[in-house]
């Protein structure tokens, strides 16, 4: 063998291993990398009182109750909900059915005290006359199957 | 041609060549796409104005995954075939996928702040873009932290290839784990989530900074090479070589000045 297939060799088996251990290394890891639980994760596996921890998913509609600078909503994950207190600015992105992040303590009644609001983003872009068209085909789909109106931002939420 | 281009006297007539043509086609498509992007595009259903900061964000992240991906190739290339050019093209590269990656994580934070409510969290796609900075950098200082320059650039060389492993984590970290970043809205099985007339300017903007990217690679290997010829005949001019033969001769007399002196 050549000294530069020797070297080629080498370089493709040691990148092999490094994969491999990458592999590993991530599969291993692999929840506690996650940046938010959902709503029914917590409720599976509840954080002690004292832990800080974030949970995502859709500010439920209809939920959203502002008093001054506080507010209350539900973080739902389509099975589960929770409800959710926090006292501050709330970021521009945040609104009724848009995918959000909240950063706090779960209280012992089951409800939890935000410390931050983080908006998620849903990867769709579109001009506003656009939506205002996709809204307008949805409620006239919605009148015709009088079920309930199609999800269209949804969150990739993954157990 | 590929052949041709790998001989160093060749790359500078056939850079040369080059060069005008990519520098202008690049600033024309820049150009172009920061007008669609500013004043063309409509503003977002949900983000507004805001949305604009795409236009700058997301061509820089392509590249500064693209660039690493040069700059890995270029370095296994030096490191199994030795082949001189492809170490200047990866020492060429580093600083320009650095900066691409600067801009991203920059523009990813101010345009952070007023979407998502914070300049930045700790999410694996945020964190691992940072990572690809430090390897950047790291790639950039390994190579002149030897006295031989040709062992910095070896060390260097692994560095660069090792760090490729990144490059699928940022890629599908936003698929693996649950991020605050959204997922990918362009490069994704299936159609693009972006309605046609803001992704226009946005590939017009990724293929201008492509162009960029080229143009500004040509230039500095082009410098590098330059560089090294000045050192080399720097190196063997005959003055060179008589300073050499002085500072061969003038230890032994300093030192032995130095000893009579610390005996008195």
């Amino acid at each position: 063998m050549s000294r530069k297939a020797q070297r080629l060799v080498f370089l493709l088996l040691g990148m092999a291993a490094l994969g491999g251990a990458t592999a590993l290394v991530l599969s291993a890891l692999g929840g506690s990398l996650v940046f938010f639980y959902t709503p029914s994760q917590l409720e599976r596996h509840p954080a002690a009182a004292a832990e800080r921890v974030r949970i995502g998913g859709l500010v439920e509609e209809k939920s959203v109750k502002r008093d001054g600078t506080s507010v209350t909503f539900r973080i739902t994950d389509g099975k589960t909900d929770i409800k959710v207190s926090y006292r501050g600015v709330l970021p521009d992105l945040f609104r009724e059915g848009q995918g959000v992040v909240a950063e706090g303590r779960l209280l012992p009644n089951g409800s939890f005290h935000a410390t931050q609001i983080l908006a998620k983003h849903n990867a769709t872009y579109m001009p506003r006359w656009v939506a205002k068209e996709l809204a307008k085909h949805d409620k006239n789909l919605e009148s015709a199957a009088a079920g309930p109106p199609p999800n269209h931002f949804h969150l990739a939420l993954r157990p | 041609m590929i052949r041709r281009f790998l001989i160093p006297s060749q790359f500078l007539g056939l850079s040369a060549k080059l060069l005008p043509w990519l520098s202008s086609f690049a600033a024309l498509l820049i150009a172009i796409g920061l007008y669609l992007a500013l004043f063309v595009v409509p503003p977002d259903y949900q983000q507004g104005d805001t949305v604009r900061i795409m236009y700058v964000h997301v061509p820089s992240a392509w590249m500064a995954l693209n660039v690493y991906l040069f700059l890995a190739v270029a370095s296994a290339v030096s490191l199994v075939w030795r082949q001189p050019l492809a170490d200047i093209a990866a020492q060429a590269a580093a600083p320009i996928g650095a900066a691409f990656t600067f801009v991203c994580l920059v523009s990813g934070s101010l345009w952070g702040r007023p979407m998502w409510g914070t300049w930045w969290v700790w999410d694996a796609r945020l964190t691992s873009v940072l990572v690809l900075f430090f390897l950047y950098l790291g790639y950039i200082a390994l190579v002149d932290a030897f006295d031989d320059p040709s062992r910095g650039a070896r060390a260097a060389s692994v560095l660069a290839v090792v760090g490729v492993i990144n490059l699928p984590i940022i890629k599908f970290s936003v698929d693996w784990w649950n991020t605050l970043h959204q997922p990918a809205s362009v490069l994704r099985l299936g159609a693009p989530t972006i309605y046609l007339s803001m992704l226009i300017p946005l590939l017009v903007m990724a293929v201008g900074f492509t162009l960029l990217f080229a143009a500004l690679l040509l230039l500095r290997m082009r410098t590098l090479l330059f560089e090294r010829r000045a050192r080399a005949l720097r190196l063997h001019s005959p003055a060179a070589a008589a300073a050499r033969r002085e500072l061969v001769g003038a230890p032994s007399e300093v030192l032995l000045r130095g000893a009579s002196k610390g005996d008195r």
